[in-house]
């Protein structure tokens, strides 16, 4: 009878496997490991499963052997041995010793992912909920990073692409070959910044600076996600970084500083410029579909109480100056209403309230201009 | 004593109270009992239920069934729910059936207080419930609660925090309750080293719980105040650090690990002598192996932060402590099958069980031993391989022991033997479906999955697929249970004084179903 139980699960088990492994995406194993720390990582995890599972074959073979063969319905007698002391201390120091074994290659590791000493470059990662910044600390360079997989791919609309949740609008970028600090901290609660191809997961912790280090070797794109729950939108803000050659990271370099100049100097221009009503309402509802609208909904309605309606909501529909204060300064009651004046720019700020008092069932007809929103951030 | 007096006499239920208000007012630590268990069997379904609807949001790839923020309340609700609804008041279940028969007294130390941590249960547990229809819904920070995502919560994390407290103070009387009853109640002649081992489980789980239950109180409180009242614990601006929830959280949450698992050991050390009709391999040993695990589960808390970014100092003591705890773990299995080793043994449900714990508790402890490893644990820290181990210990070791325990105890409280029949396809397909589910979220986390999100990458596609048919499977598998469980109470053969062959201590020489009150005087143990 258990014969015939133990066939059928593993039968079972192996065709479960079988037609996993037959599939390219089942994976079984640590990703392709592309830095030294990654590498050592996937090693020593060989080394310990190979090691546990020796153990397990020779202790459940023991056990199934007694199963077997001591059984009452094979006619075996129990012997009423027990209590040996030198077999006690045998089966105590002699794990301790394989442990021991096992802990020195460990150790030796840890040692090595916490030494960032003398990196090539420094990066700033912050987490925010729910994305990623990054401050190129050497180049003055810095961006959001946000999923980029569209909403209608989530809700099975539109058939998922191949990076399903792993894509972003703007990677991370760095030279292969250097070594990289990247100091990771965050905006809100923590998160966890995590490339399992390079071995590196460290906890972005609010008001904490802590650091991990790595060294590309392969030019590619890699890719990883936040590992530490950090609200609704946990599941997606991915993390991707291109490790390019030095010489097309320098050339990076140079495009994204000359889109800042460019950038700044638009804002000088919008600082003064006066905008229609509708060019105010276009600009704020691209910003709403990629900035406002995962908590307060296509539709405005919120979800409240943590995500209040916008539509017929009391800022929104209220006094011009409370609306801009908390779309400016953030919410002091509620701190998943950031202040946005760190991440959108004048223009957008004042598009994105025209746009939300005049849409969703809201009919105000004012707008606010730029230079209002640069006032309200003295 | 004038309560034994007046039972000798004959004239024992006279003045008890029945229907509702018996069990209202119980203080008999067999009706205690049974009511802790069916507790703990409501709040498993529930729990149940919760991790069925994640399976079936998870079943593919993109959101079909439940909104994101409803998914985190989903996952911390089933986890705060199996481990304080579900998991503990089960054990403390087993601990107020068993220890007043096993050490032959006659009831617990305290058996108003008894009755008090008992029912502070229920109302907690409604507070928890219920916190899903307060205003934004439950609490949706994990069953861990980390600051500042916790601070962040609606007022379903108030009553999270309130239940939790509720629940915290029943685990300390009741701890209190079954030290006083253990240390003072033994029969004459039982001396420490001569009480069944799952008494001695049971005696150290209670210290750990006194010792840490106050910690987490202080933690959530922390919590509380940090959301309400203007402290700044937590928070780095107010000169406070988010790392510290998670240092308190943790020196709780590891020996809390310990303490839903101890039992079970005692448990499964009760039924493989039995089954194999041999006497347990090194008792000393054992005893020693739980005490060295419980004062080990102290220092170890900071093996669940190695991301955090704490000096390689800290990383490299917290590994090397936990690696330890795999020695008592495996003198413990090895003493167990050192046990069976020459017996006679037969496969009765309990015996199944407790097997199948040996097996499948000791691949969940691979897996730990594997987390330890520091440089590992920062690749599977926070993904699906972590919701394995876990899973492996807490329902393949915990679950499965509650359940042995179940088989092996139920027809001396019952009175009547279980269908064997149906008990033997309950194991069956709860632990080829368990595998189904929990196996190959290894894989998941070895290949970059994350924990705690509602949708995935399509490379994950496949396994998430299998689990959630090994999790229906699963589910579906334990109304079995409780259908067996209630044709059993309602009748079934004949069950003896000494229901199983080999079995041996003081509740075998008691009828089945004891009397409402047994050893009223003592018997003497030699």
């Amino acid at each position: 009878m258990i014969r015939k139980i133990a066939q059928i699960l593993i039968s079972l088990l192996l065709v479960v496997a079988g037609s996993g492994l037959a599939r390219a995406e089942m994976r079984l194993n640590l990703q392709q490991p592309e830095t030294i720390i990654a590498h050592q990582i996937y090693h020593l995890h060989t080394v310990i499963l190979v090691i546990c599972a020796i153990i397990f074959v020779v202790v459940f073979g023991a056990m199934f052997y007694a199963l077997w063969k001591h059984r009452k319905s094979v006619g075996h007698k129990a012997e009423q041995f027990h209590e040996n002391t030198t077999v006690e201390i045998l089966w105590t120091v002699i794990p301790f010793l394989i442990l021991v074994g096992m802990a020195i290659p460990a150790t030796k590791t840890v040692l090595a992912m916490k030494d960032s000493s003398n990196p090539d470059m420094s990066i700033k990662v912050t987490g925010y909920q729910w994305k990623w910044r990054y401050d190129y600390l050497d180049e003055d360079i810095s961006f959001y990073s946000n999923l980029a997989t569209p909403v209608e791919q989530i809700e099975n609309r539109a058939p998922k692409g191949e990076h399903y949740l792993l894509e972003v609008d703007n990677p991370l970028v760095v030279p292969i070959g250097k070594k990289v600090d990247v100091l990771i901290t965050a905006n809100d609660v923590i998160h966890s910044w995590w490339v399992p191809a390079f071995g590196v997961k460290q906890d972005g912790i609010p008001g904490f600076v802590r650091d991990a280090w790595f060294k590309v070797e392969e030019p590619g794109v890699y890719r990883g996600q936040c590992a530490e729950l950090c609200g609704k939108d946990h599941g997606f803000m991915p993390i991707v970084v291109e490790a390019v050659t030095e010489d097309k990271y320098k050339e990076w370099v140079a495009q994204q500083q000359s889109k800042k100049s460019q950038a700044s100097a638009a804002s000088a221009v919008d600082a003064n410029k006066t905008y229609t009503l509708d060019e105010l309402k276009a600009e704020g509802e691209k910003v709403y579909g990629k900035t406002c609208v995962a908590c307060h909904m296509p539709n405005g309605q919120g979800m409240p109480p943590t995500f209040p309606a916008l539509a017929g909501g009391k800022t929104a529909t209220g006094p011009i100056a409370a609306h801009i204060d908390i779309v400016v300064n953030g919410s002091k009651k509620n701190p998943a209403m950031v202040a946005w004046k760190n991440q959108l720019s004048d223009l957008e700020i004042a598009g994105v309230i025209t746009y939300e008092r005049n849409s969703f069932g809201n009919k105000l007809g004012d707008m606010v201009q730029p230079k209002q929103i640069a006032a309200a951030r003295k | 004593m004038e309560a034994v007096h007046g039972h000798q006499h004959g004239d024992a239920h006279a003045h008890h109270p029945s229907g509702i208000m018996r069990w209202v007012t119980t203080t008999n630590h067999k009706d205690i009992g049974t009511l802790y268990l069916w507790f703990s069997f409501i709040m498993f379904l529930t729990g149940g239920v919760l991790a069925l609807t994640i399976r079936a949001e998870l079943f593919q790839p993109g959101l079909q069934i439940v909104r994101p923020e409803f998914f985190n309340q989903l996952t911390t609700m089933h986890g705060l729910i199996m481990v304080f609804g579900a998991i503990m008041p089960a054990f403390v279940g087993f601990a107020n059936w068993q220890i007043p028969l096993m050490i032959g007294a006659p009831d617990m130390a305290f058996p108003r207080l008894n009755n008090w941590s008992f029912w502070l249960l229920p109302p907690a547990a409604i507070l928890l419930v219920t916190s899903f229809l307060a205003p934004g819904g439950a609490t949706a920070a994990g069953w861990t609660l980390y600051a500042p995502l916790s601070v962040q919560m609606g007022p379903g994390m108030d009553m999270a925090i309130f239940a939790l407290h509720i629940m915290g103070a029943s685990s300390i009387m009741g701890s209190i309750n079954i030290i006083t009853t253990i240390l003072n109640m033994r029969a004459p002649g039982m001396s420490l080293m001569k009480m069944p081992l799952f008494v001695w489980s049971w005696l150290i789980t209670a210290y750990l719980l006194i010792a840490v239950m106050p910690v987490l109180a202080g933690a959530v409180t922390m919590v509380l105040t940090d959301r309400h009242f203007d402290t700044h614990f937590f928070n780095a601006a107010g000169g406070g650090d988010p790392v510290m929830f998670q240092h308190i959280f943790w020196f709780f949450g590891h020996p809390e690990v310990y303490i839903m698992i101890l039992p079970g050991f005692g448990i499964v050390s009760q039924i493989i002598p039995t089954f194999a009709r041999k006497p347990l391999f090194g008792y000393s040993s054992m005893v020693y192996a739980l005490s060295s695990i419980a004062i080990l589960s102290f220092i170890v808390w900071a093996h669940h932060m190695f991301t955090v970014g704490m000096p390689a100092a800290g990383q490299l003591f917290f590994m090397y402590a936990t690696m330890l705890i795999a020695v008592p773990t495996g003198v413990k299995v090895f003493n167990w099958i050192a046990t069976m080793w020459k017996g006679s043994m037969t496969f009765e449900t309990p015996m199944l069980f407790a097997c199948g714990f040996i097996f499948v508790f000791t691949m969940g402890g691979f897996t730990g031993l594997i987390l330890a490893i520091t440089p590992v644990d920062i690749q599977l820290q926070d993904t699906y391989y972590v919701v394995a181990h876990f899973h492996y210990v807490l329902v393949a070791g915990s679950l499965f022991a509650l359940f042995a325990g179940v088989y092996y105890w139920l027809p001396k409280w019952t009175g009547h033997m279980y269908d064997e029949t149906l008990g033997k396809w309950h194991f069956w397909l709860s632990m080829i479906f368990f595998n189904v589910t929990f196996f190959v979220m290894h894989f998941l986390g070895l290949a970059g999955m994350p924990r705690r999100v509602p949708d995935y990458a399509l490379q994950f596609a496949d396994f998430n697929r299998i689990a959630s048919i090994g999790a229906f499977g699963f589910g579906l598998s334990q109304l079995l249970l409780l259908y067996l469980v209630l044709k059993c109470i309602r009748g079934g053969k004949k069950a003896e004084n000494k229901v199983w062959e080999g079995a041996e201590g003081l509740e075998w020489t008691v009828p089945s179903p004891p009397p409402y009150h047994t050893f009223e005087t003592p018997p003497v143990v030699k």
